[in-house]
């Protein structure tokens, strides 16, 4: 061990970490740089050894990437604190996990980690697609490394996490302790990375097919698994973020429109958009400007939230320290915006699409009404976020603006989809067949009715919550009914048993049972989120051992106190009985966290959470002679709906995307009919 | 080229840009502080090197108060130790009195890691429990706070100082107090 000690130190006075990871940046910096030079030329002078080399580097650069990741992580396991960022997020006290999930924990850390992603992503595109797509791929591998070299640039510069450190700190500050308190965090930032840099293949091969002058929908059968994939992701990653947010904040919500939060959003928004639309492309041919447009959107959004969390612009829970790193942020959001819309508006006379909608009632219409939805809903979401700034530039005055303006703004919207989501898959493309479509709506009519009626009867009164529980159950039954036909005419036809009709159902067109089953996700999680807004039952209260509380079925009662010491936090707990009928049915510890660095405690509620109901405490105060605690009591219904939903809407996603056994369908523009219902 | 379409979204794109390009001019850290303009909080602190020892708040009446507060991992603390030294030295003997606050530290990383900075010339207080901080609002590691020979908080920094800071806010306290002399 003393050897090892011993060199272990040795590399450290050399500083070898540190030179390995500053080599691998810089030269992927310098390799991406080459290798947009390398494919533009390439592509324009139809050199095939130019290209060659171009992908060469899209390659090395995975590996750098991944070394210089390792070294960081490396260093933030060993201590090392002469190593900048190790200095700034590390903590001897800290847990292993911690330590390692520091990674993303601040700035550079995180733009470190974004290399990363964003270099597997370029690497692994650029080979599925090489010697296939001709100069259309080319140039969006062009495009994946001018992306990539915008980070490593952040990265050689003003986000340098491999930095030197003199004199060598003795210990660290660990990091943010919101972000150490919870397990999710250790989830949440790799699945937001792995959505949100996604985007960037969908908008690198749109920008490829308008440089290549390739307008048709190739583009977008190329990259429709990365799109759902990076979709599926950033879904996770918003849910993970709720749940977080759920059982670490204390206060019992998961969303509160906080301006990070609502960055996450905005691309969600318009990728969810974007999934609909390009079927109306690939269906009819039309809406391939809006199209471009939405993908160039989607990826600018990402930018801009990444921006927005990391610049300090917005004040917010979530904001990294700020730095010089936002200007070059506002630079590069300019050149996207100049470069795409050079590149739309120079094709848009191309673009025109000849096509017509033939009948309002046509599943063509609800596509167009769904994404004028997600438009209108991504433009309220911007201007909330954005009005405190142009509060302050305007009138020089500091405004938030909080939870009423956006509920107000979106719940209509949100009531809106989903009245989409089910009368979309019930529609047929170009024109419905009137009294088949009646006949569709009967079953689904008569659910919103019940469903409606039924919230009533619970006691919901405001009329939003009727009209969502009511829609959310047409929804459902109207995407139920599409695999009931679908499983009675396979079954019908080949004599199958359910299961394996449902089976081969979803083998034989993944994609559009897959996206029935991501609306049916949708609809748990909208049905989640008003049941739980809607029979919100808050209580707060101040026991001493041995009182007890009722709040609805449940009865609580306070044990004891107890205290906790631990490396890198004090912890002080309640033990609290749960009685359901007087019979206990558990025993919940919510704490509270005093983390070295931060003055005020970090709360862990605890929550029992089940099918029906959460019952959620939280401790507020505590006398420290453990004579009294005080409590908010919450119960929520139906909570756990959304968490499940957010899963259903990724394992939509996921079977959308799966390889399955193909159909041996004819491009579908030339047989519309031959699928009455399709995708 | 559609040169309508071309300027529409630019229309659109130009004032957002406008917009997040103000908003890179603003400092995101200045909050709203009550701090500046109330009576300095009571403190009572033990020494670091003296343990015995206790400083308050009151001993200093009639004094001007320079309180650092700042830890052995704060990087940026690095940055203002030798600006927060020379000037100590320099007011020294005119009724200017600096301490350091030891901030989520140990003593013993806080020793060595003036050593390695090249000694401080004025001393440190324990914070234990962090209720000083509470009390003055901290919201990070570097902050000072400037107190007037009267008791009243004149000067609340959040992040590094510099030194005309220091200089400006010194010498106009100490005018006040000469001038009626």
């Amino acid at each position: 061990m003393p050897e090892a000690a011993g060199r272990l130190h040795f590399a450290r006075e050399l500083g070898l970490t540190r030179i390995l990871g500053l080599a691998a940046i810089t030269t992927a910096f310098g390799l991406s740089i080459y290798g947009l030079i390398a494919a533009v030329l390439g592509a324009r002078l139809q050199r095939a050894n130019l290209v060659r080399s171009a992908r060469a580097a899209a390659y090395a650069n995975a590996g750098l990437l991944a070394a210089a990741n390792v070294a960081m992580i490396y260093a933030l396991v060993t201590h090392d604190f002469s190593v900048g960022y190790v200095a700034q997020v590390g903590s001897r006290a800290s847990p292993l996990w911690v330590t390692i999930v520091s990674l993303w924990s601040a700035l550079e850390g995180s733009i470190l980690f974004w290399g990363l992603v964003l270099s597997a992503y370029t690497a692994v595109a650029t080979w599925l697609t090489r010697d296939r797509l001709g100069a259309m791929g080319t140039y969006a591998t062009a495009t994946m490394l001018a992306v990539s070299a915008f980070f490593y640039l952040l990265l050689v510069g003003p986000a340098n996490p491999f930095g030197r450190v003199f004199p060598v700190p003795i210990d660290g500050p660990g990091p943010n302790p919101l972000l150490q308190n919870h397990i999710l965090m250790a989830v949440h930032p790799p699945l937001l990375y792995l959505g949100y840099v996604g985007m960037t293949v969908p908008f690198a091969f749109a920008i490829g097919a308008m440089l290549a002058g390739r307008l048709d929908d190739v583009w977008i059968r190329e990259t429709r698994r990365w799109t759902v994939t990076a979709w599926m992701f950033l879904s996770l990653a918003i849910m993970a973020g709720m749940w977080w947010s759920y059982e670490v904040l204390g206060w019992g919500g998961y969303w509160a429109w906080d301006p990070v939060e609502n960055a996450s959003f905005m691309p969600w928004l318009t990728a969810t958009a974007f999934l609909h639309s390009v079927m109306v492309q690939e269906r009819r041919g039309m809406l391939r400007m809006w199209n471009l447009t939405l993908i160039t959107s989607t990826f600018l959004l990402t930018i801009l939230g990444t921006f927005l969390t990391r610049s300090g612009v917005i004040s917010s829970v979530h904001a990294f320290s700020e730095g010089p790193i936002g200007i070059y942020f506002l630079v590069f959001i300019s050149i996207i915006l100049l470069v795409s819309l050079v590149l739309l508006t120079g094709r848009s006379s191309e673009l025109k699409s000849e096509a017509r909608i033939d009948a309002p009632m046509s599943r063509e219409t609800v596509f167009l009404l769904n994404n004028l939805v997600f438009t209108v809903f991504t433009f309220t979401v911007l201007l909330g976020t954005l009005f405190p700034l142009v509060a302050e530039a305007v009138r020089g005055v500091k405004v938030s603006v909080g939870a009423p303006f956006f509920n107000r703004m979106t719940v209509p919207l949100c009531a809106m989809l989903l009245f989409l989501v089910g009368v979309g898959p019930v529609l047929p493309w170009r024109a419905a067949d009137m009294q088949q479509l009646k006949k569709k709506l009967v079953v689904p009519g008569a659910a919103f009715l019940i469903a409606a009626v039924l919230g009533f009867a619970a006691g919901a009164r405001n009329a939003y919550a009727l009209l969502a529980f009511g829609f959310a159950a047409f929804a459902l039954v109207c995407n139920l009914e599409e695999y009931v036909i679908g499983v009675r005419a396979r079954r019908r036809a080949h004599g199958e048993s359910l299961l394996s009709a449902t089976g081969r159902l979803f083998a034989a067109n993944n994609r559009r049972y897959g996206g029935y089953l991501a609306h049916i996700g949708l609809i748990m999680v909208a049905v989640g989120i008003t049941a739980s807004s809607t029979f919100r039952h808050e209580r707060e209260a101040t026991l001493t051992p041995g009182e007890t509380f009722q709040s609805g079925k449940y009865t609580i009662r306070f044990e004891e106190l107890w205290a906790r010491d631990e490396p890198q936090r004090f912890s002080v707990g309640a033990e609290v009985s749960v009685f359901i009928r007087d019979r206990q049915v558990g025993t919940l510890h919510p704490k509270l966290n005093y983390y070295r660095g931060r003055d005020e405690p970090v709360p862990t509620p605890a929550v029992r959470s089940r099918l029906d109901r959460d019952l959620y405490l939280n401790l507020l105060a505590f006398q420290r002679d453990g004579s009294n605690a005080t409590f908010t009591i919450l119960v929520e219904p139906m909570v756990f709906w959304i968490w499940a939903g957010g899963f259903v809407v990724a394992l939509g996603a996921l079977l959308g995307v799966l390889p399955m056994r193909r159909r041996a369908t004819i491009n579908p523009m030339r047989k519309p009919a031959a699928e009455p219902a399709g995708v | 080229m559609n040169w309508k379409r071309s300027l529409s979204g630019i229309g659109v794109a130009l004032p957002i840009i406008a917009l997040l390009g103000y908003g890179l001019t603003l400092d995101p850290r200045s909050l709203p502080n009550a701090l500046p303009g109330s009576p300095a909080p009571e403190f009572a602190l033990a020494v670091m090197d003296v343990p015995s020892d206790t400083v308050r708040l009151r001993d200093h009446a009639g004094q001007v108060l320079v309180l650092n507060f700042w830890a052995s991992w704060c990087l940026e603390c690095r940055h203002e130790h030798r600006i927060l030294s020379e000037t100590a030295e320099a007011y020294a003997g005119k009724d200017v009195v600096f301490y350091g606050v030891l901030y989520n530290d140990s003593p013993d990383n806080a020793r060595s890691w003036i050593q390695e900075m090249g000694g401080q010339s004025y001393s440190n207080l324990l914070d234990n429990g962090t209720r000083m901080a509470i009390d003055y609002g901290l919201t990070g590691v570097p902050e000072t706070v400037i107190i007037s020979p009267e008791g009243q908080v004149v000067h609340k920094q959040i992040g590094v100082v510099t030194e005309a800071l220091l200089r400006t806010k010194l010498d106009s306290l100490l005018a006040v107090r000469t001038a009626p002399q």
